[in-house]
């Protein structure tokens, strides 16, 4: 998909997109069965340039299909030929893993509105590389230090066998103070849970705590509501975000999940963006849109400070992270990795919604266990 | 680990079976009638899915919900049949693949254009959720067991079907010698548009049935596809029974896998290693069955023909 | 009607033009997506010795494709690491010549294929095709959760990997690299056809029984082509995995499998030029649909299903006006 939006009012629009001073490549997922996340974050992300009202930044979006070689492909076309002088948009760690280093290498900014792969943030980090959302640990963390006020002294943990499933339950047990009865690492894309619900209901723990994105989450909450397990469950809010809980439905409500952001983070920037959102395009915003929002609001904050062609002082600007973000305070740590406070919500219905409420702080102005190994 | 618990993972493992028999069904009927190799039947059983999804939120009634399930997927399916896949009978088994192929990409981004991005919403009525308490203390999901009942049924009825009817002797010698029941003046093309519309709400149905325990979304089908081409080369293309006993053997296979493999690591491995070692050996598990299988019986295990 | 030998040229000239055109103009991502198709091309070439001439339906080529990825993706790892591949016994140390990758990739994925061959030529039909697609599925679940080489998160490689004489860095400069090697295997594939083996590889897979009643063993032809057909698709994989300096298991999926033999079904079963054709159309299709609509897999099914519903034998069959092979 090639749209090119230059972003402003409407008048502006035909004038603008020679004027374009930064070019920004928007690599994201908006076809098969992931589309929804990939929308939400282009949706938030072009929402905010939209009221920014400005003419000078030029996006242009294209569908990765979730597929690492057609993300390295299309990384390609945005330098080649587009020559983009910022790429953002890419939802899933593994693919990330495919765009960044090498688009970082050849001197472009990649500002991350989702994926947060412990490499990037460790080892692996780089001065171009700047994360909005979290690093991939963060809310299993917080989930783990929720389990710990929540009274939990026994958790049953699972999550799918790939490398972000391992960080999941890692960075859970990282905090979690308790004992884990049994750790469980299921096949990716699985949709039949009974095997290990049964695990669950004989395993005698005292909570469950579990990371199953999309799909994978859905089957699992609805099947388990439907087991007569009453164990509390825990997750992160990958399985609760907006888009997913109206297919859940009452089998999510009073489910615990942790996010740095929920639609009730009370700050003007927050209230505006939901309502903004809302107007727009007509359904509650996710964590996702709330990403892609922030992530062009950090855009647009740095180009008011310097040039693009000017890397160092870019860089120093998207370092300063000087906007108002929809959580709040947000500052990056040294790996340029979110240092944020990150809550924990409950599953509600209102109305004919489900939505998330906030309960209260998780975990306060966490960063992430990997900025010691960064050297830049 | 207790004797329950074991008991109960057996029944987990027949039950994940019986599912991919419904599945499989379909799949293995168009083959075996049609030789037709169809990769779309997972899009019918998204269809099946989706349009139960619809009329439950619509009608509030589980029971429309399947009744919609059946009447897309094989309105579906006999339109499929009509423009497409009749003109690809004396075709090579090549052009039926790349045909089909085109036919996931349609229906899947097809869906997607008409319903959205985002799952929908379908649940398990009221009257079947909730567990019920098994002799020997096990607490098991009510709708699971109704799944059981119902793919024992179907099975009944396609074994009543094919060897009791009219239809069925017609089925079983169209078979054998097309050409030769076509000479009897059987409407051959009245009854590959039925047997496929047949098998499309199979599937259809069992997408329904499915997707009130998992997310109904595009590309839901595909992942049971491949085990459903598994199932039925397992038990013998063409083979309801084949179908049947290869169904519960995979079902049984990638349940118990799933359980005692990382078990079974943990006995020389450490406990995060072994589960990762023991998991990813489990998700192998069911291609190493198919593979075993076809080495000792290259044709399955109840096939006849190649 | 036109003769195939024409065909073949033409596209291969064809094939040459367009990324001359692109660097005369200054288009390097043209010469990106040539590239890509090139390697596609020389996968599904590979696939099409199986296919087409021995009549072999794999849908499996993707464990060769991937292990060929791999082949590469490993030791260019170990060599950007500066740490020796432990293989027990001894150790390998990591390479970033292309030369020796491709050897490693050709020479893995011949073993593969003769294994996966030995066990699956027992079987004919579907049985082939499932069985084959279960291998491949295991080396991919396999893949998915081998954590040493990123497991489902991939292998990135920051540089691309060396060619002496050569800036493979350069667009243009891989492009060639890669057409080179496409241009070598349909030699070699067209030196097959007539030679004595490929006539009775030929033979085999219209009637097995003809073949053994003169002496000769339908099995043993028939492993030969998988092992050669196995070992042109790994050595595609590893350069596709130079194309985009990243590997991963999707390079083992079995959609990659299906549309290998998709791309020769579009261009043309057992034809010389029918790979090529495939793979270029089904690049282009993919670059320019994705760029008008969002739902482009419709239209792209759409143009699939027209092909195969009026023109049998794909795009060469239509051109020459015969329907080729029947598999």
């Amino acid at each position: 998909m090639k749209t090119i939006l230059a972003a402003a009012a409407t008048a502006a629009l035909l004038a603008s997109s020679a004027a374009a001073e930064v070019k920004v490549g928007m690599i994201t997922t908006l076809s098969g069965g992931g589309a929804g996340l990939g929308i939400d974050v282009r949706d938030g992300f072009m929402l905010a340039i939209k009221q920014s009202g400005r003419d000078d930044i030029e996006v242009v979006i294209e569908d990765d299909q979730r597929k690492p070689d057609i993300a390295v492909q299309l990384a390609d076309k945005m330098i080649q030929s587009e020559k983009v002088d910022v790429l953002t948009g890419i939802i899933w760690s593994n693919l990330a893993m495919a765009v960044v280093p090498a688009a970082t290498a050849q001197g472009k900014f990649y500002l991350s509105p989702n994926a947060g792969p412990s490499p990037l943030a460790g080892k692996g980090c780089h001065p171009n590389y700047f994360n909005v959302a979290w690093q991939n640990d963060n809310l299993h963390e917080a989930a783990g230090a929720y389990a710990n006020t929540a009274g939990y002294g026994n958790s049953f943990i699972l999550a799918p066998n790939y490398p972000a499933g391992t960080d999941a339950l890692t960075g859970y047990k990282r905090f979690f103070e308790g004992e884990i009865a049994n750790e469980l690492y299921t096949e990716l894309g699985q949709t039949d849970y009974a095997a290990e619900i049964a695990q669950i209901r004989a395993s005698g723990a005292d909570s469950v705590y579990f990371f199953l994105p999309g799909g994978m989450g859905i089957s699992f909450l609805k099947q388990y509501a439907d087991s007569g397990v009453d164990l509390p469950v825990v997750g992160p809010a990958f399985s609760f975000d907006q888009g997913i809980l109206q297919a859940v439905g009452a089998a999510a409500l009073g489910v615990v999940n942790t996010s740095q952001w929920n639609k009730d983070i009370d700050n003007p920037t927050n209230a505006a963006f939901v309502e903004s959102f809302q107007a727009e395009y007509g359904r509650l915003p996710s964590l996702y849109a709330s990403q892609g929002f922030d992530t062009a609001n950090l855009l647009i904050s740095a180009v008011d400070a310097a040039d693009v062609s000017d890397a160092d002082a870019f860089r120093e600007a998207l370092r300063a992270a000087n906007f108002a973000s929809t959580r709040g305070d947000f500052a990056f740590g040294p790996n340029h990795h979110p240092v944020q406070t990150i809550y924990a919500r409950e599953v509600v219905q209102e109305g004919e919604v489900f939505t998330n409420k906030t309960l209260g702080v998780a975990l306060e102005n966490h960063s992430d266990a990997y900025a010691a190994e960064c050297k830049m | 680990m207790s004797t329950i618990l074991i008991f109960e993972q057996v029944l987990n493992g027949l039950q994940f079976g019986i599912m991919l028999f419904l599945m499989a069904a379909g799949l293995t009927l168009i083959f075996g009638v049609m030789g037709l190799i169809n990769l779309a039947h997972g899009s019918l059983y998204m269809v099946g899915a989706f349009a139960a999804a619809w009329v439950a939120g619509a009608t509030g009634s589980f029971v429309f919900a399947l009744i919609a399930a059946l009447a897309a997927a094989a309105a579906a399916g006999a339109l499929v049949e009509i423009v497409v896949i009749r003109r690809l009978y004396r075709a090579a088994h090549l052009d039926q693949v790349l045909a089909t192929f085109a036919l996931i990409l349609i229906f899947s981004e097809g869906t997607r254009w008409v319903f959205g991005s985002f799952p929908l919403f379908l649940d398990i009525p009221e009257t079947l959720s909730g567990p019920v308490t098994l002799p020997g203390g096990i607490e098991y999901p009510r709708y699971r067991l109704t799944l059981i009942g119902i793919g024992i049924a179907v099975a009944l009825g396609l074994w009543w079907l094919t060897a009791r009817t009219r239809i069925g002797i017609q089925i079983r010698a169209g078979e054998n010698d097309r050409e030769m029941i076509a000479a009897l003046g059987v409407d051959i093309s009245k009854l590959y548009t039925l047997v496929f519309a047949l098998g499309a709400a199979l599937a259809g149905l069992a997408g329904a049935l499915v997707g009130a325990i998992q997310s109904v979304q595009v590309g839901m089908g595909e992942p049971v596809l491949i085990l459903a081409f598994v199932v039925i080369v397992i038990g013998g293309i063409g083979s309801i029974r084949g179908a049947f006993i290869g169904a519960l053997l995979v079902g049984l296979t990638d349940t118990l896998g799933g359980i005692f493999l990382p078990e079974v690591f943990k006995l020389f491995m450490e406990t995060g290693a072994a589960t990762q070692t023991g998991s990813a050996l489990a998700s192998m598990a069911v291609y190493i069955l198919m593979s075993a299988v076809l080495i000792w019986r290259p044709t399955g295990l109840f096939g006849a023909r190649g | 009607m036109i003769a195939e030998r024409w065909i073949t040229l033409l596209t291969l000239a064809g094939f040459l033009a367009i990324p001359l055109w692109a660097l005369a103009v200054d288009e390097p991502f043209t010469i990106t997506l040539a590239t890509r198709a090139a390697i596609l091309a020389l996968a599904a070439v590979g696939l099409n010795i199986a296919l087409g001439i021995g009549g072999m339906v794999s849908l499996g080529h993707a464990a060769f494709f991937g292990l060929g990825g791999y082949a590469m993706g490993i030791l260019a790892f170990h060599a950007q690491s500066f740490q020796p591949l432990d293989l027990g016994l001894f150790t390998i140390e990591g390479t970033k010549s292309m030369p020796v990758i491709w050897l490693t990739a050709i020479a893995v994925s011949a073993l593969a294929a003769w294994l996966i061959g030995l066990l699956s030529l027992r079987t004919t039909g579907v049985y082939f095709i499932m069985i084959t697609l279960a291998f491949g599925q295991m080396f991919f679940y396999f893949a998915i959760s081998w954590g040493t080489y990123g497991g489902e998160d991939g292998l990135s490689i920051y540089v691309r990997n060396s060619f002496p004489g050569l800036n493979t860095l350069v667009p243009i400069q891989f492009f060639a690299i890669c057409f080179v090697a496409l241009c070598a295997a349909l030699f070699f594939q067209w030196r097959l056809r007539a030679s004595p083996f490929g006539l009775a590889l030929n033979a085999a897979r219209q009637s097995e029984a003809r073949v053994a009643t003169v002496g000769l063993s339908p099995k043993r032809l028939k492993l030969l082509a998988f092992v050669i057909s196995g070992a042109i698709t790994g050595l595609a994989g590893a350069l596709f995995a130079d194309l985009n300096r990243f590997v991963s298991p999707t390079m083992f999926s079995w959609q990659l499998s299906g549309e290998l033999i998709i791309l020769i079904i579009i261009g043309g079963v057992g034809r010389l030029a029918g790979p090529v054709i495939g793979a270029a159309l089904f690049v282009a299709l993919e670059h320019w649909l994705g760029g008008l609509t969002d739902f482009w897999h419709v239209w792209l099914g759409l143009i699939l299903l027209l092909i195969v519903l009026f023109a049998r034998g794909g795009i060469v069959g239509l051109l020459t006006g015969k329907a080729g092979p029947h598999v």
